[in-house]
């Protein structure tokens, strides 16, 4: 049975484990004096897959900067989880673009992280030639990204941002500009890495469709300063889901409920 | 290099054209019966070189090794200069200046000063091929190495890479196209600084490069072998052209778009 939460207001979640991360009322404002975000109020508890929802420009990439330690909040904090410090082993990032190096092979490119860690080269390469064969790239490790399909480069990207066996898993648009098929093929394989790694996961859309069905939460972002506007979770959606659950009543009525949200949130600041 | 609709007429156009010009160049020639000190036809030309090789590839070699000299120097010192610009803008910023009144300044109004400072002809020579051949690598190179592409920079910073790291893995693959775009100009402009200064040396009366035996066929009323010594220097540019191109093709041909082989 899939549990459906109507748009909740922000704090009436229950509480969950200690979070992994903790954001308390984060600001950011640029230099060049945009207010990205203000007063963002949110917890990611360990091993769930959040999705941050929200106008395009309404700061959600400013967020997951911030998640990463790339910029530094103007006001408000940022809180690890004790023992979790250590950051940068302990995300991976993978951007709307597949960001590859293009002069390196696909094998190459993944064992980066593992390189600028100055993990061994044959355990390096050994583990990254494991982390293209669970993306489905086996046999791959010799290409270059230029003769890979968009959809490819992505896993590629995929497996450079799980071969250091993150905690926390960034993910920027990773799939807009990737056409349909590929898009939810990438999709059901993400879920399956994720339920299988573990790894908690914050996905950055703007498609309330593919936000319903990848997430176990989504929060709704307001439009620019962006905060948490509401907040929507389907803990009991069951998983693994599949091309029937997006024909199913119960995502259907979770995609109008985040759209509404999603109107809401947009308007309220317009 | 996009190889696709490049048929062997195509491609052998340029050769064929180049023919062409000579035939009626030669035949020109011929029907005003131009005497060879004013306008000597190929035919005239190739015997010339034929008739002085010994001596015009003697002096072949010796401005090509300034050529190639120069350009390996410009190599070094632009790369190097051009990775500290990198490091430091504070360095740029003092430097760079300095780097450009090098560039605008017409080697010819520098080079007698050079043969004045230093003894060494063959070291003066090279000194003025390295000034015209260094800035294009500086430059491009500076450029290059400022563009990598800032989502892969922030990637290594994540992974919280080395100042080196970044150097080795990141800004100078990201800048090698554009070192060897610079390199392809400098490649050229070695050869003309090397042939400039020895015209300026050989009117002092020393040097035994191509330039000078223009300069001495000149006087000698030569015009053949001038046009033939002419003909070395332009084979040589090209030969140094073609070379460079091939290497930045081999470099470049497996990542970068300017290299690809389209296949339709
Ligand atoms: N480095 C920056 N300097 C100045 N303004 C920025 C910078 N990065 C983003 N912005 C601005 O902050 C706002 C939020 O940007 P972003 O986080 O990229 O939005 P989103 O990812 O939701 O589309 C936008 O108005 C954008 O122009
Ligand atoms: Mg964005």
């Amino acid at each position: 049975m899939t549990a459906l939460a109507a748009p909740a207001p922000r704090g009436d979640a229950p509480a969950a484990a200690a979070p992994l991360v903790a954001l308390r009322g984060v600001a950011k404002r640029f230099a060049s004096g945009t207010l990205a975000l203000a007063g963002v109020d949110l917890d990611i508890a360990p091993g769930e897959f959040l999705s941050l929802l929200g106008p395009s420009g309404c700061g959600k990439s400013t967020l997951l900067r911030l998640l990463a330690g790339l910029a530094a909040p103007s006001a408000g904090r940022v809180a690890w989880a004790p023992g979790h410090e250590e950051r940068r082993r302990e995300i991976g990032f993978v951007f709307q673009d597949p960001t590859l190096m293009p002069w390196a092979s696909a094998l190459d490119n993944v064992r980066l992280p593992l390189r600028l860690a100055g993990v061994p080269r044959a355990e390096a390469e050994a583990r990254a030639a494991a982390a293209l064969a669970r993306v489905g790239l086996a046999g791959f490790e010799r290409a270059w990204p230029r003769e890979l399909s968009g959809g490819m480069r992505m896993r590629v990207s995929l497996a450079r941002a799980l071969v250091t066996r993150p905690s926390l898993l960034l993910m920027d648009e990773p799939f807009a500009a990737l056409d349909e098929p590929t898009r939810h093929r990438l999709n059901d394989d993400l879920l399956a890495l994720w339920a299988e790694s573990g790894v908690t996961v914050v996905f950055v859309t703007h498609s309330v469709f593919e936000s319903v069905y990848l997430s176990t939460r989504i929060a709704v972002l307001s439009a620019r300063p962006g905060r948490v506007a509401a907040e929507l979770r389907q803990d009991g959606a069951p998983l693994p889901r599949g091309p029937d659950y997006r024909t199913s009543a119960a995502y259907a009525a979770l995609c109008r409920a985040a759209s509404h949200a999603l109107a809401a949130a947009t308007e309220g600041a317009a | 290099m996009n190889g696709g609709d490049e048929g062997p007429l195509r491609r052998a156009a340029p050769a064929l054209l180049g023919l062409g010009v000579l035939a009626l160049w030669e035949g020109l020639v011929r029907a005003y019966a131009v005497p060879d000190y004013v306008l000597p036809g190929p035919l005239a030309v190739a015997r010339a070189l034929a008739a002085d090789w010994p001596l015009l590839s003697a002096s072949l070699l010796v401005t090509l090794e300034v050529a190639v000299l120069a350009l390996a120097a410009a190599v070094l010192v632009g790369g190097l200069l051009a990775v500290l610009f990198a490091q430091s803008r504070w360095l740029e910023r003092a430097l760079f200046p300095y780097a450009v009144v090098l560039q605008v300044t017409p080697i010819v109004a520098i080079a007698p000063l050079i043969l004045i400072w230093v003894d060494n002809v063959t070291v003066a020579l090279l000194i003025c091929a390295w000034i015209v051949a260094f800035f294009p690598v500086l430059s491009n190179t500076v450029l290059g190495l400022r563009s990598a592409d800032r989502n892969l920079a922030d990637l290594f910073r994540l992974y919280g890479a080395t100042r080196w790291q970044v150097l080795w893995l990141l800004r100078l693959p990201s800048a090698l196209p554009f070192f060897l775009a610079g390199l392809r100009v400098a490649g050229g402009l070695a050869l003309i600084g090397a042939v400039v200064a020895e015209f300026v040396a050989g009117a002092g009366g020393s040097g035994s490069g191509l330039a000078f035996r223009i300069l001495e066929a000149s006087f000698q009323l030569r015009i053949p072998r001038m046009f033939a010594a002419l003909a070395l220097i332009s084979a040589c540019g090209i030969a140094l052209f073609a070379l460079l191109g091939l290497l930045q093709h081999r470099l470049l041909r497996r990542w970068h778009e300017s290299a690809l082989a389209r296949e339709r």
